[in-house]
């Protein structure tokens, strides 16, 4: 060789290869090695020793590679032979797999209770607890205390949907009272989300006072916990979220939403009066998220236990990039420590039906592949949405397909381990007749 | 990436600041290998035999934590693995999840010869590109090597896609290899109990291979460490995908496992990519369309967690669009901008009675109307306004987009509407109906408000265009 290797050089070098032990031999100036081998040769030991030795012999040699020697030329073809294939074991050599947990999950998120029975001045059959997480979700390090919910929406008029999804519908669009038993008793709703989208000036500008007797009437229809959104309007939204807090005081709802474009203070308000949790609103920006919490806790005293976070969920192509790296950065935030954004999180996840390939009867582009039949792809939309958001962090989902909410679940309550399905022989899929 | 900082890398760059890379500096380039949007050989001194023992050198310290595997040649080579971190926020993650489509090898032929071809066919426009299918996978379910062999050659005849050859049986194996070998296919799989003849064969023909421990990371872990002592580093782990249940939840853990080991503890014999098999929902004895439905939800889960290649049964479109767009969603590079340049775009070759449409500059509302406009031959122009990256019902609601910043926006490109129209008319969005009124006043010109979503331009334009036209 043209140039001299020194041993700590070499050390180096062995390191950059990730050689982790060399077991049983030393090697000494001028590159010789001395094997101990005083134990007496059994084949095994032989074999692991030449093992060994051929180990280092293939470093060596990539060593001289390094040094622009010219290895390959100097073995020819038998470089070729002998550096990759070394030797094929004789068996398989054993190993352990281990892998740590993760210890910077210190802080948990915390546990909200929406519903209220009869004990705690409510009449709902039963609560439904969101949170309490200590580590991202379905992650073994820690057991998710609670699985995910779904929370089914309607609406307090007839709206425009997909067909896919009015078919589903259409017996109870009059009636927001027939709808919340529909989606509780035939589609098994854990929840129920009144939309009061009349009350918007634009569409019916219903009063806030009719708006809460519609409140009132699913309170009857139901008894599981609900959500009550308003319209959207950022100046009638307050008015008509306090009124239907008042009538539906002691139930424990979700108002849906205190947001950073509307005066916020009064939804917290009517929260903190009639016993309500708040669903803090904002639009994909994780700072902003802080920053309407914060004012909710510091400013209106909303306490921890009474919040939720929708951080807005955009539909499968159409930004649920940004949604779901979102929610993933929240909840690893809070998980680390940041109590700000330490909350149980909730999605729309009905937008994915906003996508066109959820509604559409085919492509709009004649390049594209055959879409194939709408009424299938509409619900997996929304499935696929929803899911990649589960994986993310998120608890609540408001959702429209009675087919999409039970794929949701199944896999949802699947990796959170609270479904027991038959084992499945993998071992030889390969020769599955399908 | 065993280094993190422009400064390290810059210890071993030429450091002359020559330029040829495009980059002012070697800080400047060291910074872009940092975040992987330069490569090393992008710096073209450091290639001279006289930085050899540098550029080694920094190669392996600059090598992505997870492995990457390029199975196939040419054009058509699909690369999995190249990952660095545990979620995509922390960087990006690269090389998106290889989809394998299967044919089996008791398939009429004519069949096998469809399926091919609609694998290879099936696309599907996004944001300024096609959405594809990537690699089919052939299995052998005859047990037969001279069945396998001529239906591996029945899809290379049809198809230059790479290939997984997919059987148990060393001896099916091979007769695949003798066939197709030179387009350098993935073989499915080694096992605890196949390995040595599996290994005879990579070794014999230079091939990546995969390797199936179901459910059992020792195994697993055991297989990878015997043949990286063979010196194989193109590798592909299994740890099996069970399609429900508890057993589902213990795969997904498998996946989280093994991906926290390569790259957050840096175990070198687990730090291959991982292929998950969502094919396996049609082992729980559903109908197609429930089957077809639970393999577009097992592999949206792993698109999402750690899964690098996948093999995949059902070519519905309703299965394919949603597993083809979650990836992509996943794989997508949240460092690049979203917005395209914000001006007005020719389409086609518009003239003075081509409409003037409005639309934003976020990259996926722009190339959504771009491509509805140009596939329906539409000539026309049309205004990427500068909303900040944001769609037209975000802009319109946050005041991105008013008839004064419409306004604005024509006149900053000078674009003249008597002298480049005969019909001095705007067409807004319908989500910016709002608008109508506002843009009127603000440029003192016709405004239409046109349909809510661009794939009924073509509709609308049927009924209003030119203006005034009369049903």
């Amino acid at each position: 060789m043209s140039k001299k290797i020194k041993l700590s050089e070499l050390g180096s070098l062995f390191n950059g290869m990730d050689v982790e032990a060399l077991e049983g031999v030393t090697i000494e100036g001028d590159i010789e090695l001395e094997m101990d081998a005083s134990g007496g040769l059994n084949p095994q030991l032989a074999y692991m020793l030449g093992h060994e030795t051929a180990q280092i012999a293939q470093h060596l040699i990539n060593i001289s590679r390094l040094m622009g020697y010219p290895v390959d030329q100097l073995f020819g073809s038998m470089a070729q032979a002998t550096v990759p294939g070394v030797a094929k074991p004789h068996e398989l050599l054993r190993s352990k797999f281990e892998v740590a947990r993760m210890d910077e999950w210190k802080n948990p998120i915390q546990e909200v209770v929406l519903g209220a029975t009869s004990a705690d001045g409510g009449s709902r059959g039963r609560t439904i607890t969101l949170g309490g997480e200590n580590a991202l979700p379905y992650y073994f390090d820690s057991p998710m205390p609670h699985r995910n919910y779904v929370t089914m929406d309607i609406f307090d008029m007839p709206i425009g949907m997909a067909k896919a999804v009015k078919v589903n519908y259409e017996d109870v669009i009059e009636s927001p009272a027939e709808w919340a038993k529909k989606v509780v008793k035939d589609f098994n709703a854990d929840m129920v989300t009144i939309h009061l989208i009349s009350t918007d000036p634009n569409i019916k500008d219903t009063s806030a006072k009719e708006a809460a007797e519609t409140v009132a009437d699913v309170l009857q229809a139901v008894d599981v916990p609900i959500v009550i959104g308003g319209s959207g309007n950022p100046d009638k939204d307050p008015e008509v979220l306090e009124k239907a807090a008042e009538v539906a005081e002691g139930e424990r709802v979700l108002l849906a939403s205190a947001s950073l474009n509307l005066d916020y203070e009064r939804i917290a308000k009517a929260a903190n009066q009639y016993g309500h949790v708040v669903l803090s609103w904002t639009q994909l920006e994780i700072n902003a998220q802080k920053e309407l919490n914060r004012k909710l806790m510091k400013q209106c005293g909303v306490k921890r236990e009474d919040i939720i976070m929708d951080p807005t969920t955009a539909a499968l192509g159409y930004g649920l990039d940004y949604a779901y790296t979102n929610m993933e950065r929240i909840r690893l935030a809070g998980l680390n420590g940041d109590d700000e954004l330490a909350f149980p999180m909730s999605s729309g996840t009905t937008n994915a039906w906003g996508a066109r390939e959820s509604w559409m009867v085919k492509s709009p582009l004649k390049e594209d592949s055959n879409w194939g039949p709408r009424e299938y792809r509409g619900p997996i939309w929304e499935i696929v949405t929803g899911l990649a958001l589960a994986l993310a962090g998120n608890d609540l989902f408001m959702m429209m397909h009675p087919g999409a909410v039970a794929v949701l679940k199944e896999i949802t309550q699947s990796l959170h381990g609270s479904l027991e399905r038959d084992t499945v022989d993998i071992s030889n899929w390969v020769t599955a007749e399908v | 990436m065993k280094i993190n900082s422009p400064l390290e890398v810059y210890k071993y760059l030429p450091q002359t600041n020559c330029g040829d890379c495009g980059e002012a500096t070697c800080m400047a380039f060291g910074s872009h290998v940092i975040d992987r949007s330069l490569k090393l050989e992008d710096c073209t001194p450091l290639l001279e035999d006289k930085y050899k023992k540098k550029y080694l050198e920094l190669s392996e310290l600059m090598a992505p934590e997870i492995r990457e595997v390029t199975i196939g040649v040419g054009e058509y080579a699909v690369t999995v693995g190249g990952d660095d971190v545990m979620y995509r926020h922390q960087l990006t993650f690269f090389d998106q999840p290889g989809f394998a489509l299967d044919v089996w090898d008791t398939m009429p032929e004519a069949e096998l010869v469809e399926r091919v071809t609609f694998i290879r066919d099936f696309k599907k426009f996004y944001v300024g590109r096609f959405l594809k299918l990537d690699m089919i996978a052939v299995r052998s379910t005859s047990g037969d090597p001279g069945k396998f062999r001529d239906a591996v050659s029945k899809v290379m005849e049809n198809t230059e896609l790479p290939l997984i050859l997919c059987s148990l049986d060393p001896e099916v194996l091979k007769a695949g290899l003798e066939v197709a070998a030179e387009r350098r296919p993935l073989l499915y799989a080694a096992t605890k109990d196949n390995w040595q003849a599996v290994a005879d064969l990579v070794l014999e023909y230079d091939v990546p291979t995969v390797l199936f421990a179901p459910d059992d990371l020792d195994t697993l872990k055991s297989l990878a460490s015997t043949f990286l002592e063979m010196g194989r580093q193109d590798l592909i782990l299994d740890p099996g995908t069970n399609p429900q249940g508890n057993m589902l939840r213990e795969s997904f853990e498998n996946f989280l496992k093994l991906r926290r080991a390569g790259i957050k503890e840096g175990q070198r014999e687990v730090a291959f990519p991982l292929m998950s098999v969502p094919m396996t929902a049609y082992l729980t004895g559903g109908d197609a369309v429930s089957s077809s439905y639970w393999e577009t939800v097992l592999a949206t889960v792993f698109s999402v967690r750690y899964g690098d290649i996948m093999i995949l049964h059902s070519i519905e479109p309703f299965a394919l669009l949603p597993e083809m767009h979650i990836r992509d969603t996943i794989y997508t590079d949240p460092r690049t901008p979203v917005k395209v340049d914000s001006k007005v775009y020719e389409v086609g070759s518009p003239g003075k009675d081509s409409p003037v449409i409005v639309t934003t500059n976020f990259a996926l509302t722009y190339y959504t109307v771009e491509s509805d406009l140009a596939s329906s031959g539409i000539d026309c122009y049309l205004l990427a306004a500068d909303t900040d990256g944001l769609g037209v019902e975000a802009a319109v609601a946050g005041g991105q987009l008013t008839g004064q910043k419409i306004n604005d926006e024509f006149k900053k490109v000078d674009f003249d509407f008597s002298e480049k129209t005969g019909h001095n008319t705007i067409i807004l969005p319908g989500l910016g109906a709002r608008l109508q009124g506002d843009l009127e006043d603000a440029t003192g010109l016709n405004v239409l408000v046109g349909p809510q979503d661009s794939g009924q331009i073509p509709p609308w334009m049927e009924k209003n265009w030119p203006p005034g036209k009369k049903e």
